[in-house]
């Protein structure tokens, strides 16, 4: 069967139901969804067991944040491949910033292992049932995500900081 | 560094013990030892916590982070010209290739499609840099091994590969090489020269050196076996590129998403079948081959016309133009300023870079900066498997499983 976003999505929306599914558009040439915590796992997990999909390769996973967004302000994004029909997919699901907690995907894909840990260490995402969820490129004791936009960077015209060897 | 003994007393460890064919009664003390962050024998500034049962590794804890520079962070508040050089550093042995990926990116945000001729030179410094990509990480392997010879054969030959660059771009190894919309500049003569001249030389090295190693018996004997994963357990491990090939997937980016005319070439896919240290040199070598096939294709028909796409907005104009024209001038000012603003939108566009397929998720919401920009870095995706790599073999195998795996700290931390 040839993967289009059309058959993709009817048959998604058959499984899951049209109020798991929502808002699909297509940016770019892959189509993006938007669903939510209880479906997700079962939709990655159905789009990887299921014969005709086969869409069985976590190629990335990241996550954004739109501050003052309410119940949309953060964002996981799972981009997934089939290899056997060179089709992508982009899923995503919104959490409000007082509980970002997802189920892991750590039990589909071994490769979402550190990619949550990433996720965990920039936006704060909890991923419940992860084996081993501590900072993975930060230091442990940062008390902060820094990814977050209500961190900004340095500014680059202070003058309270003088650094000997490096000027500024 | 720090040893300390301890004694097995978890399940798991003795579990494992049995399933290695090791003895589980007697307690014996398992040795805890720091391999890394700055060991030679690492390439790179990673650490790994390893549980030695005498040479047999029964654990490892690896940290990684150690060169973090946040990127992903910093890309957030830099206009689009100016995240070029933060690519260079990531695979900072194939960093053309990043730098395209990049422009590849935002070209496709903006919409702008690229002439054939800057396509082609991009594919020609795409190739060259994934022959030094690859050279580096089989020369290595041989080091790791024992055999110092070949490194020191064909790290002249990524020199001559680095003067191509500099001819091209100015710079050697963190190259910033090209721009959004193609080429900062023209092939120079001298650059055709230099390039026609490496593909007449580098096929000799290159076979002297596959000479050395390829039917070495010290060689066979060291990487064989050693390090070995599954097809599945690659997938699983989201592998891409020459390790996911060494397994015997035939995945490759150039082939099955084509990007900057990579369907005009005629070019074959290695793949390998154990998965193991020596099948994912094999599959190195016999892709620096196919590199060298594109590259001789590309030179042979470099095709007629300009070396950039006609974007002024998002295009430096010539600096000659720039001091007499008003129109230049102003948009000079303006993209140097980081002033033009991007279409408001959502991409992801992936190349074939030295160790896999390296991602750039764009999200622009409008402004002068993305709003979000995610490397997907085959390192640090792949990296995450080494404690399963490693876990039964020994010490020295450990070693070599890294260099074959060609991790890159630039790329794993970012």
């Amino acid at each position: 069967m040839e993967l289009t976003n059309e058959n993709v999505l009817g048959k998604i929306i058959s499984e899951f139901g049209e109020e798991n599914i929502l808002e699909p558009y297509n940016p770019d040439g892959i189509m993006t969804i938007t669903t939510n915590r209880e479906t997700i796992h079962d939709l990655i997990k159905y789009l990887r067991d299921d014969k005709e999909l086969q869409i069985s390769f976590l190629t990335t996973m990241c996550g954004i944040h739109y501050p003052g967004q309410g119940d949309k302000e953060m964002c996981v994004m799972y981009q997934l491949h089939s290899l056997r029909h060179n089709y992508r997919i982009r899923i995503k699901v919104y959490r409000p910033a007082s509980d970002p907690v997802l189920p892991t995907m750590t039990d589909l894909y071994a490769t979402a292992n550190w990619m949550e840990r990433e996720a965990f260490d920039f936006y704060g995402f909890i991923f419940t049932g992860h084996p081993n969820l501590t900072r993975i490129l930060n230091i442990e004791e940062m008390e902060y995500h820094p990814m977050l936009k209500q961190y900004p960077l340095e500014d680059q015209t202070r003058e309270d900081k003088i650094n000997t060897f490096f000027g500024r | 560094m720090a040893t300390e003994n301890k004694t097995a007393e978890l399940t798991e460890i003795e579990q494992f013990r049995k399933d290695h064919g090791l003895s589980i009664k007697e307690e014996r003390p398992l040795t805890t030892l720091n391999l890394g962050p700055t060991h030679p024998a690492t390439h790179g500034i990673f650490q790994n916590i390893l549980q030695m049962d005498g040479e047999v590794i029964v654990d490892a804890v690896p940290t990684i982070g150690y060169i973090h520079r946040a990127f992903e962070k910093i890309a957030e508040r830099r206009p689009f010209y100016q995240i070029t050089p933060l690519t260079d550093r990531m695979n900072y042995c194939s960093s053309p290739i990043n730098n395209m990926g990049y422009h590849m990116t935002v070209e496709k945000l903006l919409g702008i499609t690229v002439p054939k001729r800057a396509q082609y030179i991009r594919v020609i410094m795409m190739e060259l840099a994934r022959i030094s990509d690859h050279l580096i990480c089989n020369s290595i392997l041989g080091v790791d091994s024992g055999a110092f010879t070949g490194f020191l054969y064909v790290m002249q030959e990524r020199e001559h590969i680095y003067d191509i660059y500099e001819e091209v771009c100015g710079a050697r190894l963190t190259t910033n090489m090209g721009r959004i919309g193609g080429m900062e500049r023209d092939l120079s003569p001298k650059a055709l020269h230099l390039i026609g001249e490496f593909l007449k030389r580098f096929p000799k090295v290159w076979a002297e050196f596959e000479k050395m190693l390829t039917r070495n018996r010290i060689f066979i004997d060291r990487t064989v076996g050693v390090g070995a994963i599954s097809a599945e357990r690659a997938l699983s491990y989201g592998f891409t590129g020459p390790n996911l090939r060494a397994t015997g997937v035939d995945y490759d980016v150039r082939v099955m998403n084509p990007y900057s005319s990579y369907d005009d070439f005629e070019f074959e896919i290695p793949v390998g079948s154990k998965g193991d240290t020596y099948d994912r040199y094999l599959v190195r070598n016999e892709e620096v081959w196919q590199s060298l096939k594109i590259i001789e294709q590309a030179y042979k028909n470099l095709p007629e016309g300009s070396y950039h796409a006609d974007a002024p907005h998002y295009y430096l104009p010539p600096k000659q133009k720039v001091y007499t024209s008003m129109e230049a001038l102003i948009y000079h000012f303006k993209i140097v300023m980081g002033e033009i603003d991007a279409p408001v939108g959502e991409v992801y566009h992936s190349v074939e870079g030295g160790n896999g397929e390296l991602g750039f998720y764009l999200i622009s919401d409008g402004g002068r900066t993305p709003y979000r920009l995610h490397f997907r870095r085959p390192c640090f995706i792949y990296y995450q498997s080494y404690t399963e790599l490693i876990k039964g073999g020994q010490l020295a195998d450990a070693i070599l499983t890294l260099s074959s795996l060609n991790v890159i700290a630039g790329e794993l931390d970012a």
